[in-house]
Order: structure tokens, then C-alpha cells, then sequence
């Protein structure tokens, strides 16, 4: 028999049992309490459409694990690599063409790489009024524990400086590749002047995140997980999110701007229910059709919610598949008081609307 | 080398027993079985199993489950409130701290609370005797201080055990366990103290299998749970079975899985003949009736161990 390797006695210490998470980053906060939003309009439902441009290279490391949509096979992975190029070719003119029938503008995460390799594709979204958001430098620079701060600062630094370069517009919102993180993305996000961030998938709605200055002696929380030790606090310094933190501190950290975490979810996901789950078409119609009749039926016009949809030319955009969203889309926008919005709105709407009060 | 079995229980062949008849006539005991979990961001080490499948900070799949508490929970609450199914809360005690809210809710909706851990990222493996009793009597401390109920049953945190974890929970004055999933009916566990009952909770039923592991839709959910419960109603006729649900309120609360779950739960709390229980209720009317009919059965079988 195999024994496991006994614990220390400190494994059963409880050091952040106490109320509310475990971790600083942001308040415990049930959805059914929330202020409630106002949509314009006196809509019920923000739609918003995410459709993420990728570029895999060929020769990627898939370090520290492997993004959806990684090369598979052994070098050179001809395969896998066209697949995902088919999305930025031919998939993605489907996917505006299902949008533009509806008025539906999107979100789009970009990496880097693609608008640095075809300006085509980022003026077709421009030309349909889409909103571009950072996605890092491409799918092989994944942000991850182990990254070096001042190596990850300098790769956001870069992916919206090749952003901004190319739309000509400052860059608001921000999705990691694959949805990792560094102990300090968060801070790097917002010293880089992000407002929102779409990683994290613990809400409906938007809400607060809290973070720290890297840019004035600070590290990010990476050194105690995005906790602050025992007397330690964060000094405020002059966020602009209104966000409460602790003060007084010794630690010497000061409050960074902060940012609000968007709901860009995992589950309403092209490449979750069609590629990793192998569900049918009409099986993702169903899916998007559910969530938007539970989320109608929730909301009300003066408690609004936000149905997001996460797409992939290169999964969605394939003949077969490219009907489901479009029946979805026609179910869902049949439906009075649906805005349909990018990320950018919806977050300035929540804040205008009360709801990040 | 000999090879082992659990020890836990003998065999006893589904037509030799007893024949179990539930209160009022009822065919089936059903139980719903909702997990209150708390995930650790930076958890301790536990050299047995990693706490999260990417390297930390796992933002996604920690998030992920921060969702059952902030949204899915309320969303899944409200539905089991619609349908008359009270839970019996498989908890991570430690929710008890973080999200008293969450206790709340659910003690005023009369529902039991049960042990599930401190934490969901606190493994037993490796634990001393002296630890394992700490980690039991947590629970039934803090559940006592937070809802004033008596901790009956157990659930292993993330389903980790030692070799001793049935006779302790025994020994300290639990009557039921969810970890076994060898039979449709309870039965009776082995153990060196006290009278412990081993209670069917279905991992085929488990929407975490059903889910993350077996990838289903959830309108395939809601059939998967309706063909179950059909048959299980059928056999109970003859003598009474258990269905469980056991649920987790990040995968099942999504608004897009709630609409079938909901209506495959409407249709089993429709029928006449249901038992709408809950792990305590189960476990007292079989170990009060039928736990010694049943060991006295199997041991008259006479086979292993």
C-alpha cells in the first residue's frame, strides 16, 4: 500500500477564514442584493457578442499548459494551425455577417499578432464599428504565476501599443489569453490604463476590482497570493473606481485604479459546448436560447442583466455550425428590451446607471 | 501482497433483503443534496493532489467556483423553493465564516446542513488521527454554533479519506456517510463504534460528473434525471429505494442549465408516492428499522469480506 506523505501540523491553520473571500482583490457580493442597473432604453437585457481574434503559431511551447486551441500534433502541426487561421479568414465573415443582419456590434479580444499580421481583419471590424480589446501578444504568451513582472508589464505594454496602433483608439477592456493570470495582472492591467477586465468568471453582472500601484515601488500582491498579510493594508491612493479598501497599512502598497471585472463567461462558449463537450449545433442554439429565456426572466427594466456570448471564428465559423448562432440570435432579439452592446457601453452604462454604487 | 477490499460492507444480493418500506407508503426517498463549497485561492499543500488543474493563481477555475456562491446558489435556491425540495447542504463548514448569507438562506428554508470538510481545497490524505478528529469535530462544532443542528452525515472534502475516516466519523456520533455508491437502498457500514448508515448519493446523478467529467447538455440532464427517478419509482413499488440528487450550485445555477434541472425536479415532486426527505430523515428511518434486519441479511449470505 502507498502511504501518502504526512501533513505538517500547520495544515489544518485557517489564517483567512473569516468573512467574505479569501483574498483582497474583490468584496463578496450575492447577485440577487445588487443596486439595480438601468439599461438605456429601459432594456432588460444587454446582449454582448465577443468574438476573439487568435493567432497560434506554428511553433508554440504551450507553456506553462496548453491554451484551447493549442497546436496538437508534432511539429510542424499543419493541421491545427490552418484550422485556427481559418477562423481570421473565412469563419470570421460569417460571424459578422450573422451580426451585422441584427445590428449586433462586438467586442473583440485581438492578440496582438493578428492585428500586427492582417490590418484587413482589424479594418473590417472598424469598418462595423466593433470594439477592439487587448488579448495579449498571441496564444503562445500565456500571463501566468511565474512570469516576471516587468516581463508581463512590457507584453500588455506591447499588445495595446500594436492595439492602439492599429484602430488609432485607446483600448478599454482586456481578456488574458486563455483567461491565465499573473499574481500581478490585475495590477499591470490597471496601471496600464485598462477599465475592465473579462478573466474572471465568478458573476452575471460587473463588479470592483481592487488592485495596487506596480508603478510606485510595488510588486502586484504577488507575494502574498492577493492577500494582504496580517496587519498589512493597502494606503488608497487616488482610485477611480470608488472602491473601499483597507487603509492604514505599514505595507507600504498604494492603491492602484482599479478596474471592473466584466462577465465573460466560460460556459456560453463556442469552444466549450462544440469542441470540448462535442455537443451538436442545435445543442448550442438550445444553450444560448436557455441562458437568454433565464436571464430575461430574471431581469426586469430595473434590473437589467447582461447575457454574454463568447465565440471563436475558428470554432463558430464553420458552415455547419454558423446556423445555431444565427437561430440563437434571432430568438434572442425578437424579444423587446434587448440592447445589444459592446463591453465598453455596458461598463459605462453600469456605471452611470447606479450600478457600481 | 493481499489484495483488499474497503471492509466496509458485506454482500447482499438486491433480491435477498429485507424489504424497505418508507414512510406513508412512499415508493422513493428522494433527497437533493447541494454542495456549499468554499475553493481556496492559495491553499496549503497537500502532497496527494494539486488543488487546482493550472498553475496558481488558477483565476478560471478558482472564479469558477466563486460563482455557486455569488450567483448560482440564489438562482438554484429559488428553484428547489418553487418545486417544495428542501436541501440537505453538503458543507464546507468554513462557508459558515465566509458566507454566512449563504447559512442563512438555507437554515431558514428548514434545510439540513451536513459535513462536506472544512474546505473543499483541505485533503485528508496524509492526515494524522489526531488531525482527522480536529477536521470532524470542526464540523460538527461549527455547524452546531452556526445553525444549531446535530452533524449527522459526512462527505468527504473533494472525496479524500484515510483509512480511518468511517470509523471516526462513527466514533463521534454521525449516522450516515455519502461516500459509497455500491447500492440503490442504504445500507449499514461497517464500523468499530456506533451505527453508521451508508446513504445512496449518486454520482451518476452528480452534476459535477455529469458536467465536467461526462460533458452532457443540460436539457440531457434533466432527461438523464427523469429516466432515473422512472425507475427507480418502478422498483420501489416492491421495496423502497433512494434517489438523490447531489448538486453544485457554480455548474447547475449557470441560467442556462436551470430551466431543465427545474422541470426534471417539478415532475419527481409531482408524484404521489415520493418521499421528499432529507440524508438525516433517510438515515433515521433505516437505521432505526431496517440496519440490523440488513446486516443480519448479509451476514446469512455469508460471502465477502
Amino acid at each position: 500500500m502507498n502511504h501518502p506523505t504526512p501533513l505538517p501540523a500547520d495544515y489544518l491553520d485557517y489564517p483567512l477564514r473569516r468573512h467574505g473571500m479569501d483574498h483582497d482583490r474583490y468584496d463578496w457580493s450575492m447577485l440577487p442584493q445588487r443596486a439595480p442597473v438601468a439599461w438605456p432604453g429601459g432594456a432588460r437585457i444587454a446582449l454582448w457578442v465577443s468574438v476573439s481574434l487568435q493567432w497560434f503559431p506554428l511553433n508554440m511551447k504551450g507553456q506553462p499548459f496548453k491554451p484551447p486551441g493549442a497546436m496538437q500534433t508534432a511539429y510542424p502541426d499543419l493541421r491545427h494551425y490552418t484550422l485556427r487561421d481559418y477562423g481570421n479568414r473565412v469563419g470570421i465573415h460569417r460571424v459578422m455577417q450573422a451580426l451585422t443582419r441584427h445590428g449586433i456590434r462586438a467586442s473583440a479580444p485581438c492578440n496582438a499578432a493578428v492585428a500586427r499580421r492582417y490590418p484587413s481583419l482589424i479594418k473590417a471590424c472598424l469598418d462595423q464599428g466593433w470594439e477592439l480589446l487587448g488579448h495579449g501578444l498571441d496564444m503562445d504568451h500565456l500571463h501566468h504565476g511565474a512570469l516576471p513582472v516587468e516581463d508581463e508589464r512590457a507584453w500588455i505594454r506591447q499588445s495595446l501599443d500594436i492595439l492602439q496602433e492599429a484602430t488609432g483608439a485607446p483600448v478599454r477592456g482586456w481578456l488574458s489569453p486563455a483567461k491565465s493570470q499573473s499574481h500581478a495582472t490585475l495590477d499591470l492591467l490597471a496601471d496600464a490604463g485598462l477599465d475592465y477586465v473579462c478573466d474572471w468568471v465568478n458573476d452575471d453582472m460587473p463588479y470592483p476590482v481592487r488592485t495596487v500601484s506596480t508603478l510606485q515601488g510595488g510588486v502586484g500582491l504577488s507575494p502574498a497570493h492577493y492577500q494582504h498579510a496580517p496587519g498589512q493594508g493597502v494606503v488608497e491612493g487616488s482610485g477611480n473606481t470608488g472602491i473601499a479598501g483597507s487603509t492604514g497599512g505599514a505595507s507600504g502598497l498604494i492603491a492602484g485604479r482599479g478596474l471592473v471585472a466584466m462577465p465573460h463567461p466560460i460556459d456560453i462558449d463556442d469552444h466549450t459546448i462544440l469542441v470540448q463537450n462535442h455537443h451538436t449545433e442545435d445543442d448550442f442554439r438550445d444553450a444560448l436560447i436557455d441562458q437568454f429565456n433565464g436571464l430575461y426572466r430574471e431581469a426586469s427594466a430595473s434590473n437589467g442583466r447582461i447575457m454574454a456570448i463568447s465565440l471563436h471564428p475558428w470554432a463558430i465559423g464553420q458552415p455547419y455550425r454558423i446556423g445555431a448562432l444565427e437561430e440563437a440570435l434571432a430568438h434572442i432579439m425578437s424579444h423587446p428590451g434587448v440592447w445589444a452592446a459592446m463591453g465598453a457601453e455596458i461598463l459605462d452604462a453600469w456605471k452611470a446607471g447606479g450600478g457600481a454604487g | 501482497m493481499t489484495l483488499r477490499d474497503p471492509g466496509f460492507y458485506d454482500h447482499l444480493p438486491w433480491d435477498r433483503r429485507p424489504t424497505v418500506l418508507w414512510p406513508n407508503g412512499a415508493r422513493v426517498a428522494f433527497w437533493v443534496a447541494p454542495n456549499i463549497e468554499f475553493y481556496e485561492l492559495n491553499p496549503p499543500r497537500n502532497p496527494a493532489r494539486a488543488p487546482w488543474a493550472r498553475p496558481a493563481p488558477d483565476v478560471l477555475n478558482y472564479s469558477y467556483r466563486d460563482y455557486g456562491n455569488r450567483a448560482g446558489f440564489w438562482r438554484m435556491f429559488d428553484a428547489m423553493q418553487r418545486c417544495g425540495v428542501r436541501g440537505s447542504v453538503s458543507l464546507n463548514v468554513a462557508v459558515c465564516q465566509h458566507h454566512p448569507e449563504v447559512i442563512k438562506a438555507c437554515a431558514d428554508a428548514g434545510w439540513e446542513f451536513y459535513s462536506h470538510g472544512t474546505y473543499n481545497t483541505r485533503y485528508l490524505m496524509g492526515m494524522t488521527e489526531a488531525q482527522e478528529r480536529a477536521v470532524i469535530q470542526d464540523s460538527i462544532d461549527t455547524i452546531r454554533d452556526h445553525t444549531g443542528q446535530k452533524l449527522d452525515g459526512w462527505l468527504a472534502p473533494a472525496l479524500t479519506y484515510t483509512e480511518r475516516t468511517m470509523d471516526l466519523v462513527a466514533e463521534m456520533g454521525l449516522s450516515y456517510v455519502c461516500d459509497l455508491f455500491h447500492d440503490d437502498q442504504p445500507g449499514p457500514v461497517k464500523v468499530k463504534q456506533g451505527r453508521l448508515a451508508s446513504i445512496p448519493y449518486s454520482l451518476e446523478m452528480n452534476d459535477t460528473i455529469v458536467y465536467n467529467v461526462n460533458l452532457v447538455s443540460p436539457r440531457r440532464y434533466g432527461d438523464i434525471l427523469k429516466r432515473q427517478f422512472d425507475r427507480l419509482y418502478q422498483e420501489g413499488e416492491r421495496s423502497g429505494t433512494v434517489m438523490c440528487i447531489p448538486l453544485h450550485p457554480y455548474l447547475i445555477g449557470q441560467p442556462y442549465r436551470l430551466a431543465a434541472f427545474e422541470e426534471a425536479l417539478a415532475y419527481i415532486a409531482g408524484h404521489e408516492g415520493v418521499w421528499l426527505a432529507t440524508g438525516r430523515e433517510i438515515a433515521q428511518h433505516f437505521n432505526t428499522h431496517y440496519h440490523d434486519a440488513f446486516a443480519t441479511a448479509a451476514e446469512a449470505i455469508g460471502e465477502a469480506p
